[in-house]
């Protein structure tokens, strides 16, 4: 992130496949903002170049448990009608979604 | 009982468990009183964005009723508030956003049936910034929260309804979500006491995710002894939440309950960066004031230095977007939520985004997403993991100097609603001493202060080492003993002498 080019207007490139990687529908007005949000926040986390994290360990989370497990007993969880109740489309038990294969 | 006063009978949690449980108000009388005040209030704080009046009044009665015949659930007609992104099974849980607008949630949150089993009773939803990300509740798809010392001014964020309700008498107690402040800078605007727990002492099963390495619930109270009593319900280790730390729980109340009069052997630590430019007068001397009070009591207060908290913000707002960008991909129209109808399943997921999210979250879906991605990775998301490990370690080091940490809770009182929304960068900004506790997974504090000269609360920060929380809430309790005690809102005041309710 030292190149300045990150920050040229191809920054504003960077916002369209950056959504497109979202799957978030961008306008040509979001764009134009978008790019001028994320210059000016880039450009403030850009000051983390400044100190040196050599041999550093990144911290993922603060406090690491690991290889945490349980028990593989059935137990009861949502209905189909429960996992089903907040679908936006949905029938004979099934959620409904456009036709993903032809 | 009056019904001029915000609030009918006890005012904190503490009086209104000892209260049912001399039976000397019943949870009807609790619930009915909190009714009224919500809806006298709720027009103009929008502290609330659902109540549950029936189902909170049925609730209220059949607690009584068990509580006739002896049931000795501890918590038995006890009201809570929830935040509206902490899942209450039967109720709505829309984060204060459109793609979730008509959600109900199929189950409880962990601390949902925690609350639940005791006996507790939920009263509604707590407005709050879209997907907990804000400072102000201004992102709420439900409008801002106000505050109920100037409601030109917000309630602070996210947990804003929180802070509001609690502060305004609309709620006994109520939960929140902390990320980078969102219990402690609310509660701080507006004069109550908001805890962050040490991650993994408070199960995030049933929390809608927004950073999953920072985010922890946890309450919102009119005293530190009410924030050690919903603690001591909400802790402990869960199977659902593999991130929940399998160790004991103190005894939080005894903690409070037991605090000696003095801080002597106490050491108090002020680091000096959290004493820089930006924070406003009287934010500082309304700190400085409770140093000396500390100090009078005996504590032993030694400067000490948090070298990296300067970058704080950069690595908190790289980190946080990273993980909000992957746990919010989850919302795509499928299985619950808005859907807007396409042909084609990638131009509904994009059309459903574009709609169902509001400017900032697509902003930190959008900040995060690129932070991850190919070519940027490394430069960005790593760095700020690396620097999240020295922020770490200057609170290890500052840990040996010192037990606890005392700093202002953030640089300014309540601001201006619309001062900052348009300005993210600023609004970021004013995070600065609130995130590196979740960066770094340690516990913290607010308290009030006292009031600033325009007569808005400020608040200070406590911070203790990871699963501290009971020394954390023991000298809490010890200052707080030693501050002011916050007259009525204004708001409440003007109801009290008030008109007819």
């Amino acid at each position: 992130m030292n190149e300045r080019r990150t920050f040229s207007a191809d920054l504003a490139a960077e916002v369209r496949r950056v959504a497109k990687l979202a799957r978030i529908y961008v306008s040509e007005d979001d764009v134009a903002q978008w790019t001028r949000d994320l210059g000016r926040i880039l450009e403030y986390v850009r000051q983390l170049n400044e100190l040196n994290v050599e041999g550093v360990e990144p911290t993922a989370h603060a406090i690491p448990v690991a290889n945490v497990l349980r028990c593989d007993d059935p137990a009861p969880g949502l209905s189909r009608e429960e996992a089903l109740s907040n679908a936006p489309a949905a029938r004979d038990g099934l959620f409904i979604v456009p036709k993903i294969i032809e | 009982m009056s019904t001029s006063t915000p609030v009918a009978g006890p005012s904190s949690l503490s009086d209104a468990l000892v209260a049912l449980q001399r039976k000397e108000i019943s949870s009807e009388e609790l619930v009915t009183g909190l009714l009224r005040a919500i809806e006298r209030w709720n027009p103009v704080l929008n502290a609330y964005i659902h109540v549950n009046s029936e189902d909170a009044l049925a609730c209220a009665r059949e607690a009584d009723a068990r509580r006739r015949t002896g049931d000795p659930a501890p918590w038995l007609g006890v009201p809570i508030g929830i935040k509206d992104n902490i899942c209450v099974r039967g109720q709505p849980c829309t984060c204060g956003s459109e793609i979730l607008k008509s959600y109900r949630s199929p189950y409880d949150a962990t601390v949902s049936r925690r609350l639940r089993e005791a006996g507790a009773v939920f009263v509604g939803r707590l407005n709050l910034d879209e997907f907990a990300m804000g400072s102000s509740t201004e992102t709420s798809a439900w409008g801002p929260a106000r505050n109920p010392w100037d409601v030109d001014r917000v309630a602070g964020g996210s947990s804003g309804g929180s802070a509001a309700a609690v502060a305004a008498g609309m709620a006994v107690a109520a939960l929140g979500s902390d990320t980078g402040g969102s219990i402690r800078q609310p509660a701080a605007f507006c004069g109550c006491v908001g805890l962050k727990p040490s991650y993994g002492r408070v199960s995030r099963f049933g929390l809608v995710a927004y950073a999953s390495s920072l985010d922890q619930i946890g309450p919102l109270t009119r005293s530190v002894r009410d924030a050690a009593l919903l603690l001591s319900v909400l802790a402990g280790r869960d199977p659902m939440d593999s991130t929940s730390l399998d160790v004991p729980v103190p005894d939080y109340l005894a903690a409070v309950d037991r605090a000696p009069d003095h801080l002597r052997g106490c050491r108090i630590g002020l680091p000096r960066e959290y004493f820089a430019e930006g924070i406003e007068p009287d934010v500082e001397q309304a700190v400085k004031a409770a140093v000396a009070d500390v100090a009078r009591l005996g504590a032993d207060v030694v400067e000490v230095s948090l070298p990296h908290t300067h970058y704080a913000v950069a690595a908190y707002y790289l980190i946080a977007t990273a993980e909000a960008s992957a746990n919010l991909a989850r919302f795509d129209g499928v299985r619950y939520g808005l859907r807007v109808p396409s042909e084609d399943v990638v131009e509904q997921y994009e059309r459903t985004r574009a709609e169902g999210f509001g400017p900032e979250v697509k902003r930190r879906i959008i900040l995060g997403t690129y932070a991850l991605s190919a070519g940027y990775y490394d430069a960005y998301y790593l760095r700020a993991q690396k620097v999240r490990t020295l922020i770490r370690r200057d609170f290890e080091r500052a840990f040996q100097q010192c037990d606890l940490l005392l700093t202002p809770v953030a640089p300014t009182t309540a601001f201006r609603i619309g001062e900052r929304i348009l300005d993210p960068l600023t609004m970021y900004l004013g995070d600065i001493f609130t995130v590196p506790a979740n960066l770094a997974g340690i516990c913290a504090i607010s308290i009030p202060a006292g009031l600033d000269s325009r007569g808005l609360p400020v608040g200070l920060q406590l911070m203790a080492p990871a699963l501290e929380e009971a020394r954390l809430l023991q000298v809490a309790h010890v200052l707080e003993q030693t501050r002011p005690r916050l007259p009525r809102p204004p708001l409440a005041s003007r109801a009290s002498k008030g008109s007819p309710a």
